[in-house]
């Protein structure tokens, strides 16, 4: 029995028992599923042969490509995942020649794309494979924003059924039955990967180390990169010299978003309070200068009534004595003419007496 | 509302009417292709940038530029700037339409369009920012269309259901703030997810708070901005109650907004001293950072204070227009050109005349409809049976 397909057995038994229930994004401190099956890549035994290429089309059902897999020419161009290519292998120069990758999906423990979605299309299954069901995908493609890997790809040319396409780590065809192990891992002529439980292959990568001084990199690619992944990469050159970057960190895509989405309940509970407070603050200000309004209006109503009643009162009484004045005046002017006239009258009568007495 | 009495064609032909007409039949013609070719079609968009000028422009510009509504309905309601409460209905009006088209643009842009209520309604990924902008934006939809609703019931003589919708103004308002705060940040939240991707001086864990911060002064000077534009082109619409509060807005507004321009100044330098990003001010991206923080954060928010201490009305509109330019290169730089800035020149993105197209389309239309609106309902003026009812 091969050492792969041994191991692959292994993970798929480790697979049933390990993990009862699918992962969700956003656990604490997640440790990953240590006895779940995952794939290591050795970079030295790479020879670019793309048959894992080949193997991938074929069992993925993916229509056929322009340039066919013997081709090993296109391996000087820098090639990327796309919809209808869901692993490639690149070729890198380097001092000691060349160096083979092969590039998919990293299947990562807490998925970037899994954590992003906002229909959750994307779940990590306990057989390690990121699984995409298109069934509820709006294609708004926010997992290829947020995959570090760069792997999701769009069917841009598709009108009605467009689709996020990438590796499945043949989740749906091994757990049919129709595949023992990822098709790509299957054709290796060189087994430059292997199929097993994750921590079986960390110890496996680390025993090589060892027996091989000198040979690699002492570093397991994908250990701990953006929270570890399930697909993991050993190499001879530095991993930055054979495309994976090396400063994406250790932090899980959830973590890198936790603190925002922490955020919305402390703004939904403090926000109406706050707002609710301030516009307490102006209500109570506007009414308590309305009412100082209110009571200086009063004040200075009363305040000019008093004066007006006052000034009322003295004019009344000013008036009041003028008036008198004017009736006395009025009664000594009649007095004196009606005396006057009296004086007249008698005057007169005086004067008609001789005339009268002489006229007899 | 009687002037459609000479309705023959020859009317219709202003200038205004022949190139929004060109326009929108350019816009239609795009979206058949885009319906019938799908993405490819139309669009540059490949698997390094699913994400261009419809999310950059039609989302984040957009939303951004939409910020006018809470900003000022907050302002009048709950800060108790009373005299702003004239430019309050323009800025409603010009929100809700802003999210509608929105929405609309994401139609073209997401590839099943039909599926955009499945979030919500269908299977519900609460652990992504964007579930959360998508909430938001529903939920803050359909607070804007109460608010407005007054406008249009007062149009149509519903006081009933008028009075009714006026009582909620205050919950509106708050209910409002909350959902402005949160989508507006989680748009700037989006790309926390991608610090391998967006260059160092643009990605910080603070992008929310950068995003709130800055929506506010996008929405002020937008709010100066359309007012300028409404009163060389609309200004028979408005009544003497509008007209005599509309220097007391832009003044308030332009010391409003250079004090909230200055904080997110220092907001921006406390990301760059926190993630110690100062040796990248000396690269491309560097410059390029230096002439988003000084020329279009900085300079706007001292103009505005000289503006507002001068009463310099053309210093002022002329800040504002500057302040939404520095918003929309900010949402290109976070989305466009700072990110996947790891990528080769040859492999970068730059958009389709077709995307332009829908994007201009998108703009025309809401500027149709907005004059469509504002000639009919109560908007620039109080109606007569309601004045000094608010």
């Amino acid at each position: 029995m091969k050492r792969r397909s041994f191991l692959g057995l292994m993970g798929a038994a480790g697979a049933g028992l390990a993990v009862p229930a699918p992962a969700r994004a956003g656990v604490k401190d997640f440790r990953g599923f240590l006895e779940t099956p995952g794939v290591l890549f050795d970079g030295t035994r790479c020879i670019g042969c793309r048959k894992c290429e080949l193997a991938c089309n074929q069992v993925n059902n993916l229509p056929e490509p322009e340039v066919p897999f013997d081709n090993l020419e296109i391996l000087d161009s820098r090639r990327r995942t796309d919809a209808s290519t869901f692993t490639v292998v690149n070729k890198f120069e380097t001092p000691n020649g060349p160096v083979y990758r092969k590039n998919q999906c990293n299947h990562c423990l807490e998925p970037a794309c899994a954590s992003s979605c906002f229909v959750a299309a994307f779940r990590k299954n306990t057989d390690s494979a990121v699984d995409y069901d298109d069934s509820v995908c709006v294609g708004c493609r926010y997992c290829m924003i947020a995959c570090p890997f760069e792997i999701p790809t769009y069917e841009y040319h598709k009108v009605l059924t467009p689709r996020v396409m990438k590796c499945t780590l043949c989740g749906p065809q091994m757990r049919a039955g129709e595949l023992r192990l990822p098709g790509c891992v299957d054709i290796c002529p060189v087994e430059a990967m292997i199929y097993g439980p994750r921590n079986e292959l960390i110890n496996l990568a680390n025993r090589r180390f060892k027996q091989f001084p000198g040979r690699y990199v002492e570093q397991i690619y994908g250990e701990h990169e953006m929270g570890g992944t399930s697909w993991m990469y050993i190499s001879g050159t530095p991993f930055r010299q054979v495309g994976l970057r090396e400063d994406l960190g250790t932090k899980s895509a959830p973590e890198l978003t936790a603190g925002a989405l922490a955020a919305v309940p402390v703004v939904v509970a403090v926000w109406p309070v706050l707002l609710g407070g301030i516009y307490a603050i102006n209500k109570r200000k506007e009414k308590i200068a309305a009412q100082e309004q209110k009571q200086a209006v009063a004040a200075a109503v009363a305040k000019s009534k008093e004066e007006a009643e006052e000034k009322l009162a003295t004019s009344l009484s000013k008036a009041e004595e003028a008036a008198n004045r004017r009736v006395d005046n009025e009664v000594k002017k009649a007095v004196k003419e009606a005396l006057a006239k009296k004086e007249e009258e008698l005057k007169a009568a005086d004067a008609s007496k001789p005339d009268e007495e002489e006229g007899k | 509302m009687s002037t459609e009495t000479s309705t023959d064609f020859k009317s219709y032909l202003t200038p205004f009417n022949i190139i929004t007409g060109l326009i929108i039949i350019a816009g239609l013609i795009v979206t058949v292709i885009r319906f019938t070719g799908g993405l490819a079609a139309v669009t540059n968009l490949d698997d390094n940038y699913p994400w261009g000028i419809w999310i950059s422009f039609d989302l984040l510009c957009g939303v951004a530029l939409a910020a006018g509504g809470y900003t000022t309905a907050a302002a009048c309601y709950v800060f108790g700037f009373k005299k702003y409460q004239s430019a309050v209905r323009p800025a409603v009006l010009t929100a809700f339409l802003g999210y509608v088209l929105v929405v609309l643009a994401l139609h073209y842009d997401v590839g099943r369009p039909w599926r955009l209520p499945y979030p919500i309604f269908v299977q519900q990924g609460t652990t992504s920012l964007l579930f959360e902008v998508g909430l938001c934006v529903f939920l803050y939809l359909t607070v804007l269309f109460l608010e407005f609703l007054p406008a249009l019931f007062e149009w149509k003589g519903w006081k009933k259901l008028r009075e009714v919708l006026v009582k909620m103004t205050l919950v509106l308002v708050i209910f409002g703030v909350v959902l402005s705060t949160l989508h507006q940040s989680s748009l700037g939240a989006l790309y926390t997810i991608a610090p391998s991707k967006l260059h160092p001086l643009w990605y910080s864990a603070y992008l929310p708070v950068f995003f709130f911060v800055s929506s506010i002064a996008a929405g002020l000077s937008m709010v100066i901005f359309e007012g300028t534009l409404s009163h060389k082109y609309l200004h028979r619409m408005m009544d003497s109650e509008y007209n005599r509060n509309h220097n007391d807005v832009i003044l308030g507004f332009a010391k409003g907004c250079s004090w909230v321009l200055f904080g997110y100044f220092a907001l921006k330098m406390i990301g760059l001293t926190y993630d110690n990003n100062w040796h990248y001010l000396a690269t491309g991206f560097g410059v390029w950072f230096l002439v988003e923080l000084l020329g279009f954060v900085a300079l706007p928010a001292f103009l505005f204070a000289v503006g507002a201490r001068d009463n310099n009305f053309p210093l002022i509109k002329w800040t504002a227009i500057l302040t939404v330019l520095g918003i929309v290169l900010n949402r290109f730089n976070v989305s466009l050109i700072a990110f996947n800035y790891h990528l080769p020149s040859e492999d970068r993105y730059f958009p389709h005349i077709m995307e332009i197209i829908i994007s201009v389309f998108i703009v025309t239309v809401g500027i149709v409809a907005f004059r469509f609106i504002s000639t009919r309902m109560p908007v620039f003026f109080e109606h007569p049976d309601y004045k000094g009812q608010h």
